[in-house]
């Protein structure tokens, strides 16, 4: 049940090249899907398009209902990003795991915990940036004794926290959904014919339900990121 | 040993740096690339799209309130044509009563002309033939007085006739 990863020490820094992998093809799945459903554009929107200009609307929805456009708009792009990355790390390790040589290689990016939380670091960092970029350092300062002063330590640890949660919620729900795939695939199917009958039906309904779950998952990072990012930058809340 | 591997799952024991830079570094860059290639055009067609349909709106509004202001302009035109319709019957009408009138009025007075005049003819040819009957008569009389006093008138009577002449003109003066 239990693979090795494939770790490497470049410059002092220890690589998963497991995550390297599949950091580098998610990127490019992302990348070439959005290439190519954006080659064609037209003032009618046809196939892709239409389904791109969705997502479009849809990340800007969710923006819309966190905070006002003139300031969120800037976060389209980030938001966009972020569902379908996450999204399609989600999605490719749904259909199978390449173990070789008892090396895990082919698996979701989300299912390493130092993705997710490198992720959410990342975008609570963002939302700190902005907060000061757009209130300047004295609101931005000012913002942590709100409502009342003693809540400072209380925020404080709230950054953190937010940071943790974000991240390993993502992690968690993708972790478990392949270790249960694996569990089936990799156990239940390998205990004779009876198992493998008996792995078929579970199989189906927990990909189906893992489809479920990588969804809500990319669409929740995505507005737990608009959410922090309006906390930071929004002026009333 | 199993619990241990499921909870850090493929973190595999120690902190993968690495990955960390990896994952930043590579989603930064996915974001240019996204930006530059997909979000920016898509963006582009899409604010393009909304500014097409608000100008096409626009149009529409815009032909709507002319073809408003014509249809109201042509009912007016047409308002004025009917009157000015009205008018131009109404006053070929008038004038039509007009010289009706003076027509008739000439007639008249051309009638009653030639009636006048054929009165003031026939008048005149009255008198003319009566002044030529009364020469008529005058002379025949004569003509018969002169044969009827050449075979009876004696000198006596011639005398008479004389005198009862002179009588009577002396009693008229």
């Amino acid at each position: 049940m239990h693979h090795e990863a494939p770790i490497v020490e470049f410059l002092g820094l220890n690589f998963n090249l497991s995550n390297v992998l599949m950091i580098t093809v998610a990127s490019a799945v992302v990348f070439i899907i959005a290439l190519l459903s954006t080659r064609q554009l037209a003032m009618k929107p046809a196939g892709m398009q239409n389904f791109f200009e969705w997502i479009m609307d849809f990340v800007k929805n969710i923006i819309n209902s966190t905070m006002d456009w003139k300031t969120g708009g800037r976060f389209h792009i980030l938001g966009l990003t972020l569902i379908m990355y996450i999204f399609i790390s989600n999605m490719l390790g749904l259909p199978f795991a390449i173990v070789y040589d008892n090396t895990l290689w082919w698996k979701s990016p989300t299912a390493d915990p130092v993705i997710t939380l490198t992720l959410a670091a990342m975008v609570v960092g963002l939302s700190h940036y902005y907060g000061v970029k757009l209130k300047g350092v004295g609101e931005y300062g000012r913002e942590f004794f709100r409502p009342m002063p003693f809540l400072f330590p209380l925020k404080i640890i709230e950054e953190f926290a937010n940071t943790l949660t974000l991240g390993l919620r993502l992690y968690g729900n993708i972790y478990a959904g392949e270790i249960l795939l694996t569990l089936l695939v990799g156990g239940l199917a390998h205990a004779g014919v009876g198992g493998m009958l008996a792995a078929i039906l579970p199989t189906i309904v927990w990909q189906g339900f893992s489809i479920f779950v990588g969804s809500i998952q990319a669409f929740i990072f995505c507005m737990l990121t608009m959410v922090y990012m309006a906390h930071k930058v929004s002026h009333d809340h | 040993m199993l619990t241990n591997s499921l909870v850090l799952g493929a973190a595999g024991g120690g902190f993968n740096g690495g990955d960390v830079l990896y994952q930043l570094v590579m989603f930064i860059i996915l974001l240019a690339l996204l930006k530059k290639f997909a979000w920016g055009p898509l963006m582009g067609i899409m604010q393009q799209r909304e500014e097409h349909i608000a100008s096409e709106i626009e149009a529409a509004e815009q032909s709507r309130t002319e073809a408003k202001k014509l249809l109201e302009e042509q009912r007016n035109l047409l308002k004025e044509a009917r009157t000015e319709a009205q008018g131009l019957i109404e006053n070929a009408k008038k004038q039509g009563d007009v010289q009706r009138e003076e027509i008739i009025a000439a007639a008249r007075t051309e009638s009653n002309r030639i009636k006048e005049s054929a009165k003031l003819e026939i008048e005149q040819q009255k008198e003319q033939a009566v002044a030529a009957i009364r020469e008529q008569v005058a002379s025949l009389s004569v003509l018969i007085a002169s044969k009827v006093i050449e075979k009876e008138l004696s000198a006596a009577d011639q005398e008479k006739l004389i005198n009862e002449y002179i009588q009577e003109a002396g009693e008229k003066r």
